[in-house]
């Protein structure tokens, strides 16, 4: 036996279970998905079908499609905010802190309530914003209010803040890589060239975190625009999002092959996304060299 | 708090790469910086500081001003027989997700190291695509799946499914060990008689132990608070997070703070346990044994 035949054998030997194993319980089951979205819904299931309603529907119905710019926008704006609360705090965690034991002690702390049950992290904003809720008895507390004001939850302001504090740490964890993979020494030698601290973080350091902004938008979009919890627990009637569509059609609606065409789409959409952030990083790390 | 102290300390001694204006001899980025990265922490820690808080609080409804001390809702929490069963689910799943995590990802992680085979790159794409989509998106694949079969939910579906979706951070984890892993150590053992089963043992293994012992206590962790995929796979059966779902929904109990602190505890304990695990440097690389 040769040492080609050898690995092959040895492959083989390794791989033939887990290969078996990922087919049918990753591949299978988003064909079946696929399969699924061409069906047609008929009292009291579906049957096998092969057409595209499910999906004009979807781009048809203004229910649908509204929900699904919806979701974008709302994704989008906890991305954003998520940004402006980690970048700085990851600068100033990278710049500014010089012991690297204190730095790494502060950069696990913002880590940590990411391991705290997200279900709990979520539904302490409901205890915190709600009428009878923390927020409004401290400002009641306080004298600062006189009546609970209900504005602060069930609704789009509610999830924004709620996602975006159970995602920040998947912000500040790409952004923190990337900014510590900044050679000090250009920073330097711009400063030595006469630019400014203002250009130099501009035309320098903001350039340079691209790679971890992208990758940190990636996650807290991907993230916020699969959740369907945050939105059901603090988002109240006007906020439903694709993911809670999505749940329904295979809950109380019973509508699999709409719920199967909609996750496929959601899929797509994640997808594309990821590639795309992907391609964007390739290209601007050959643009360094 | 002593944290805090220590870095706008630091901020007055500061290295010259950041970007900051002085005025008469006061660094304001850096303090400006300061004050962000503290507000962000804050808003890290000021809902888990609530949660535990109010589940020591004995007035019913969470609000302030604090009424008093109890450990009513401890106690209330660990006699609820709805609540253990809960828990004891959610456990058992846990570890037999880590099982399934473990027996399909450290041989994936071994042949997308070690081997070349047709379609590698795509099927590292599908294995890592659990991670990257929305866990609903993973359940209902699953859940369409299950059906086709004629599968009918359990814990066992459950099990199957929190496997699928978590795998991926064993195999990420185990090959990036692999990666830095000198393979002429192996050549050395080979070339002086070892077997190869005797290499793997007394060689490879004890360079990713670590590896695979800390992204177990990980999965373990996901496991344990997984809802989105559980949602869509559970039968008559809940898990503790479907359990603390399904309460929340009618109504805010202190009962949910005192079984969220301790979980927050845990996992907390569990996290600085892998971390600790895992950030043990390669030093030991060569000591096979």
């Amino acid at each position: 036996m040769n040492l080609a035949q050898q690995k092959r054998l040895s492959f083989a030997a390794l791989m033939t279970g887990p290969i078996l194993w990922w087919i049918l319980v990753l591949l299978v089951p988003y064909v079946i998905m696929l399969m699924i979205s061409f069906y047609s819904k008929q009292f009291p299931f579906h049957v096998p079908d092969f057409q595209f309603g499910n999906y004009l529907k979807i781009f048809d119905d203004p229910q649908y499609f509204q929900v699904l710019l919806r979701s974008l926008k709302i994704s989008v704006l906890v991305s954003l905010v998520t940004f402006a609360l980690a970048y700085p705090l990851t600068y100033y965690l990278v710049f500014k802190v010089r012991s690297h034991r204190v730095r790494m002690i502060i950069y696990v702390a913002t880590i940590i309530p990411l391991w705290v049950s997200y279900l709990l992290r979520a539904y302490t904003w409901k205890t915190i914003l709600g009428t009878e809720g923390i927020l409004n008895s401290f400002l009641m507390w306080i004298g600062i209010i006189d009546e609970p004001i209900s504005l602060f939850l069930y609704n789009q302001f509610a999830m924004v803040v709620t996602m975006a504090y159970i995602f920040t740490p998947y912000m500040v964890m790409p952004l923190f890589a990337s900014l510590e993979k900044i050679p000090r020494n250009l920073i330097e030698a711009s400063k030595d060239l006469g630019v400014g601290r203002m250009g130099t973080f501009l035309r320098v350091t903001l350039p340079l975190s691209v790679p971890g902004i992208l990758a940190g938008f990636t996650f807290t979009f991907c993230l916020s625009f699969g959740d369907f919890i945050s939105p059901q627990l603090v988002g109240g009637p006007y906020s439903n999002m694709i993911s809670n569509v999505v749940a329904t059609q295979f809950g109380i609606a019973m509508n699999w092959p709409l719920g199967s065409a909609l996750s496929m789409i959601m899929l797509f959409i994640v997808v594309a996304i990821i590639t795309m952030s992907d391609r964007f990083e390739r290209a601007g790390r050959l643009d360094l060299n | 708090m002593a944290i805090q102290q220590a870095q706008i300390a630091n901020v007055r001694r500061e290295t010259p790469n950041g970007w900051h204006f002085k005025w008469a001899g006061f660094d304001i980025t850096g303090r400006a910086l300061a004050v962000a990265a503290g507000c962000v922490l804050a808003f890290l820690y000021i809902p888990i500081v609530t949660l535990i808080v109010f589940s020591f609080n004995s007035n019913p409804i969470t609000r302030l001003p604090l009424t008093g001390w109890t450990f009513d809702w401890y106690e209330k929490a660990f006699t609820n027989s709805n609540l253990l069963a809960a828990l004891g689910n959610s456990l058992l799943i846990a570890a037999a997700a880590v099982v399934i995590c473990l027996a399909i990802g450290v041989p994936t992680a071994f042949a997308l190291d070690r081997y070349q085979f047709p379609g590698k790159v795509f099927f590292r794409r599908l294995v890592l695509l659990p991670i990257t989509l929305p866990g609903l998106i993973t359940g209902i694949s699953m859940l369409n799946f299950f059906s086709m079969m004629d599968v009918s939910l359990s814990l066992l579906t459950v099990m199957v499914g929190h496997g699928t979706a978590l795998t991926a951070i064993v195999v990420t984890n185990v090959y990036a060990r692999l990666q830095r892993f000198d393979r002429r150590i192996e050549e050395a053992s080979s070339d002086l008689g070892a077997r190869p089963w005797q290499t793997f043992i007394k060689v490879t293994l004890p360079n990713i132990r670590n590896a695979i012992i800390g992204s177990s206590l990980i999965s373990f962790t996901l496991s344990f608070d997984e809802i989105p995929v559980t949602f869509f796979l559970t039968g008559r059966d809940n898990t503790l997070p479907m359990y603390i779902w399904s309460t929340i929904r009618r109504g805010i109990t202190p009962e949910i703070n005192a079984i969220g602190s301790v979980i927050v505890g845990v996992s907390i304990i569990l996290l600085l346990v892998s971390v600790f695990i895992m950030s043990d440097p390669v030093k030991k690389a060569g000591t096979g044994r």
